[in-house]
This record gives C-alpha cells, structure tokens and sequence, in this order.
C-alpha cells in the first residue's frame, strides 16, 4: 500500500507543475503590462521604468522568470497583492478556511445523501420512491447553481425571512447565540452546493449499482441464503461505491466552480469572493495565486480518491 | 450441393407464402441504425417533450425579435421594474427594458455560444481522442498525459483568468461582441474537450482491431481514409450524447461567467448577464430573477433530457427492449 501510494504521489507532481507551467504561460503571453501605470505617468521616465524593469526581472526570458516565481511559489511566497499591499498568501490564509468549510460541508451533505437514495433507487427500480429520485435529481442537474442561490435568497430571505441574505465573517457574539447565527448564515450557500453535488452523485450511485446487481457474484450472495441486507450492503455496495469514488474525485473542479458563485451570491469572504474582486481590481498576483491553489487543491482530492480506489480496489495496486 | 438444393428447397417448403408477399418483403424499406434509433428515441417521453421545448425556445429566439414590437435595446424610465402585464408578458427591468425581448435576443447568444464551444470541445476532442486510438504508443501516453493534465484543471478561476487578461486585445482585433464571442467559445470549447477524447479513444482502440478495418488495410486504404470512413463513423454515437450534453454544459458556462460580469458586456443581455444585472433588484423586482433564471433552466433541461434520451436510443445495449 505504501509503495503505491508514493507512485501516485510522484505522480501528482509533474502534473502540479504541468498545471503551474500552462498558468504562467497564459499570463506570459498575455498582453498589457504589469508596469503600464507608470507607462502614462509623467513623473516616472522612461528611463527609470527601463530600470525598475531590469530590477524585477521582466526583462528575462520566460524560462527564466517561470523558474524565479515557481520556486517562490514552493516557498509559500506568492508576492503582495497590488491592491492591498499585504501578502497574498496571508489574504489566501484568510480567506481559505471559509472556502474548505462551505465546500467540505456541502460535499460531506451531499456524499451522505447521495448514496442512500442511489442505492435504494437502484433496488427499488421503477418503483415510486425511484421516479421521484431520478426526476429530482435530474431537475437538480440541470439547475445552475446561480440560480438556485437567487431563487433560495428570493423564497427564504425575501419572503419568509428565515435565512440572512448575506454571510457575514464578523460575527463576534458570544456563546450559542453567535455560534447559531455563524450556522444559520452558512445554511444557505451549503445548501445550494449540496443540492447540485446530490443531484450529480445520485445520477451516478444508481448507475453504478444497477450494473452491480446483476452481476453473477451478487446472485450468487442471494443464493447462498444471505439476507438482502447483506447481499446490498456488503456484495453489491462496495463494488458499487468504486467508480463512484472515482466521479466524487472527477467533479471536485466543479464544486470549485459552484463555490465561486455560492460565494459570489452569499457574499461568503472566500476563496471564490476573493478571486472575483481581484479580477475587477486588476490583482493579478492573487489571481494567479488562487488559481494555483485551486489547481493544487484539485490534485490534491485526485491523489485522495486515487488511494481510497486502491484501498477498494485491491486490484488496482497491483496493475 | 445442399445450398443450392436448400435455397431452391425453401419456396416449396413454404407454399403458403405468396410471390406477393416477398415482393412486399423486399420493397420495404430497410431498418438503419437511425431509424432504429429514431423509434427508440419516440418512445422516451421526456426526450421528446425536451426536444419539442428546444425547437420552440430556437425558433423563438430567431424570429421572436422580428415579431415582437418592442426591441431588446428599447428602454423607458418611466416604466422600470413593472411587474409582469399584457404589455410586458415578463415585466421590465430597472432601466425599463422589456424582459421578453431581452429574453428572446439573449437566448440567441445564450445558445449560439452553447452551440459553438460544444463545435470546438468535440472537434478539439475527436481530434486527439482519433490520434491516441489510432496511433497508439507514445503519441497515445502523452496525448493522454494531457487530457489527464486538462482535466486537473479548475476551469472556472481558469476561464475567468483567460477572459481578464485576452478580453481587451480580442475586442480591440475583433471588436466587443464578436472578439467577446470568439474568446467564450474557443476558451469553453478548449477547456471541455477531454470527456470526448477519452470516449473517442476508446472507440477507436476497439474498432481499430475489428475485421472491417484488417479488411480495408488489406485492399490498401489509406490511413487517412481508414481514420475518417471507416472508423469515425462508428464512434459516432456516443460523440452525439457527448455533444448534446456539453452545450448544456457550455450554456451554464457561459451563464455563470455572465452572471459574475465577466462574460459580455451589460449591452448584450444574455440570459446570464440578466441574471447578474437582476440580482441586486431582487427584492423589488423577483421577475428580473425569474425569467432568465426559468429560460437557462429549461434550456438545459430540455437539452439534457434529449442528451438522456440520445443515450438510450443509440446505445446498443439498450436496443429492441
């Protein structure tokens, strides 16, 4: 087990530097200049501009300046933020644990639904509970996860007042009352990501068993006079479960995706939040530097969800 | 012997079968894989009620703007944020514009940006799916190498980083809308073509092993023409359930970049530029939310649908049951 998980760790490093590699060449050979202000300002000469060039080095080959930023990169120096002079990876720092908890949260909700109602679907096939799943799941699918923020803060913010239309990070109240409105301003925006990741994973769980049950092995479990408990859960369920583990890995870069809009729409001061403003303000340090986390983090799940499909799969190491 | 005496053998054998009857037989018209798709597909309710909404949706946006009085770039002060009435089926906005003409002239760019990113990812992803299968070895490892490296990739924060730093030099060499156009497209189109290369590629690695192809190999076809007529086609059905999915996958893309103010500028009112500049009305005015909101949503519903559907009816698996 181990040897495997060193190949698959030696693995995800080229493929984080392939990733950090196609990042800094779309920024290399992208037009406009980082020193463009000083370019229409009087006060700065040309010749002074040449020289603050020079220092920063942007007058390097592009190998060269990739080399300079990776291995800052690898340092955890991701330079200062051009807006607000701090260093970018103490905004990151902030912002992250936001992100990691409304995402983790959300997938958590969604894996621990998901399954159950696959899997009963799929035994139950054609039944009622199995119609009102797959149309269910299949509307869920298809609403964009914008949306369902909008329609949830028009029914459960604008009318009814439930939920707070926005998620503050400052609540500083103490004892159950803060850490309630901490929670309560979280249900929301879970909630919306849960929802589409549950959709997605639902779909593929029923897929994934149906094929599982009509496999010889699973009759065979019947035959041998085990309960139908047993022949689902222990038989059926864990060969099941494998390519699901493989799609919950898959869709990771999309509850990125639907964390930059839940974000967006909550107000939630993540990743995502931060990620946007700095697009607007022209950041660029922490807007490669957030698309390099996020591109790390991706990986990251891969590398998880390899070594659990090894774990299920003991087939798998051997290969 | 016997199969020249069976043949002539058989008419006696069924003498109740008259010459008629066989001349029936014979002028019918032969079963193809899309008819048998076709009557599978018939019988799939919900494709079919998904497909019946796309045309609608399609021929609306393409004519609606002809048909309806009030142009999308109409707009009243005097009459912001009116509530849905006969005048305005869908209600106004802030700067009272009609929503129902914005609706129909955005759904155009809406889904002609969903049509043309499906047109790249699946061009871009035969292309390479094509070359893995067929080539093999080392081409097949590092074209894979890549796909993998592509699907790594968080095609969101990408796409926006892509957007922010090309926007300006594609509307300056394009002008706004097509440059804007052009850029969406390419970049949606290139960042989701790797689902269609796997599926490409595994097609061909199985097909490219069949008899047929020996077969043409040895009566000296090109490569090339081996690649295209022979083998191509056959790797069609799953490339058309790919292609239908993925322009519901690129009409949610492009929604979400619009909906973050990324994606076209607020002049061209695609369904998610609606949505972005709704949501701070909200409160005052849940129409601006609703409409756009409900024209994404069955748009891609509907598409899903026939995408399910596709499945069904072109999986092989599936037929005659």
């Amino acid at each position: 087990m181990t040897r495997y998980i060193v190949r698959r760790l030696l693995t995800a490093i080229p493929t984080l530097v392939a990733i950090s590699m196609v990042i800094f060449t779309i920024l290399a050979l992208a037009p406009g200049d980082p020193l463009a202000e000083f370019a229409v300002n009087p006060s700065v000469p040309p010749e002074v501009r040449q020289r603050i060039r020079k220092s920063m080095g942007l007058d390097d080959p592009i190998p060269v300046r990739y080399t300079k930023w990776f291995t800052s990169i690898i340092r955890g120096d991701f330079g200062y933020s051009f807006r607000s002079r701090s260093p970018v990876s103490d905004l990151m720092m902030q912002r992250l644990p936001t992100t990691l908890y409304v995402i983790g949260t959300a997938y958590l909700i969604a894996v621990l639904l998901a399954i159950p109602i696959g899997v009963i679907s799929a035994v139950r096939q054609y039944s009622v509970f199995d119609t009102v799943a797959t149309t269910l799941a299949f509307i869920g699918f298809s609403l964009p996860t914008f949306f369902t923020g909008l329609l949830f803060i028009l029914l459960f913010s604008v009318k009814l007042g439930w939920f707070p239309m926005i998620y503050r990070a400052t609540i500083d109240e103490p004892g159950l009352r803060g850490l309630w409105l901490k929670i309560e301003q979280a249900i929301m925006p879970i909630t919306v990501l849960a929802l589409f990741q549950t959709a997605a994973l639902t779909r593929y769980t029923r897929a994934s068993m149906l094929e599982t049950i009509h496999q010889d092995y699973v009759r065979t479990a019947r035959a041998k006079g085990l309960s139908e408990l047993t022949v689902i859960s222990r038989h059926a369920l864990r060969n099941a479960l494998i390519p699901v583990v493989t799609i919950i890995a898959l869709s990771i870069p999309g509850i990125f995706t639907g964390a930059v809009i839940t974000e967006q729409i909550f107000r939630v001061p993540g990743m995502g939040s931060l990620l946007i403003s700095a697009i607007n303000d022209n950041d660029t340090p922490v807007i490669m530097a957030i698309t390099i986390i996020f591109s790390a983090l991706v990986v990251l799940f891969n590398l998880i969800a390899d070594v659990l499909y090894g774990v299920l799969d003991p087939r798998i190491k051997y290969e | 012997m016997s199969e020249a005496t069976g043949r002539q053998a058989q008419p006696a054998a069924a003498p109740a079968i008259g010459v008629e009857a066989l001349v029936g037989l014979r002028t019918k018209k032969p079963r193809s894989l899309w008819s048998d798709a076709w009557r599978q597909f018939r019988h799939h309710r919900l494709a079919m009620a998904g497909s019946v909404v796309i045309v609608i949706i399609a021929v609306a946006t393409v004519i609606g703007p002809f048909l309806w009085p009030i142009k999308w770039n109409y707009f009243d002060m005097a009459q912001s944020m009116l509530p849905p009435s006969l005048a305005h089926p869908f209600g106004t906005t802030d700067l009272g514009h009609d929503i129902f003409a914005r609706i129909l002239w955005g759904g155009r760019i809406s889904i002609a940006v969903g049509v043309f990113a499906m047109l790249v990812a699946i061009t871009l992803g035969t292309l390479i799916g094509a070359i893995a299968g067929y080539f093999g070895g080392f081409l097949d490892s590092a074209l894979m190498r890549l796909t993998d490296l592509f699907i790594s990739l968080p095609s969101l924060p990408l796409l926006l980083l892509i957007t922010y730093l090309f926007r300006d030099r594609m509307a300056a060499t394009f002008g706004v809308e097509i440059g804007m156009f052009i850029l969406i497209v390419v970049v949606i189109g290139g960042l989701n073509w790797m689902p269609v290369a796997r599926l490409v590629r595994a097609s061909f690695l199985s097909i490219k092993e069949k008899e047929f192809i020996e077969a043409a190999h040895s009566i000296g076809v090109g490569t090339g023409a081996i690649i295209v007529k022979h083998i191509l086609p056959n790797t069609l059905s799953p490339v058309i359930v790919a292609a239908t999915l993925g322009v519901a996958q690129a009409i949610i893309t492009e929604s979400s970049l619009s909906f973050l103010g990324l994606g076209f500028p607020p002049d061209i009112p695609t369904w998610g530029r609606m949505l972005f500049d709704a949501k701070d009305w909200m409160s005052f005015a849940p129409w601006m939310v609703l409409f756009p909101g409900m024209a994404i949503f069955l748009t891609v519903l509907s598409i899903n649908y026939v995408g399910d559907g596709l499945r069904d009816a072109l999986d092989p698996r599936r037929m005659y049951t």
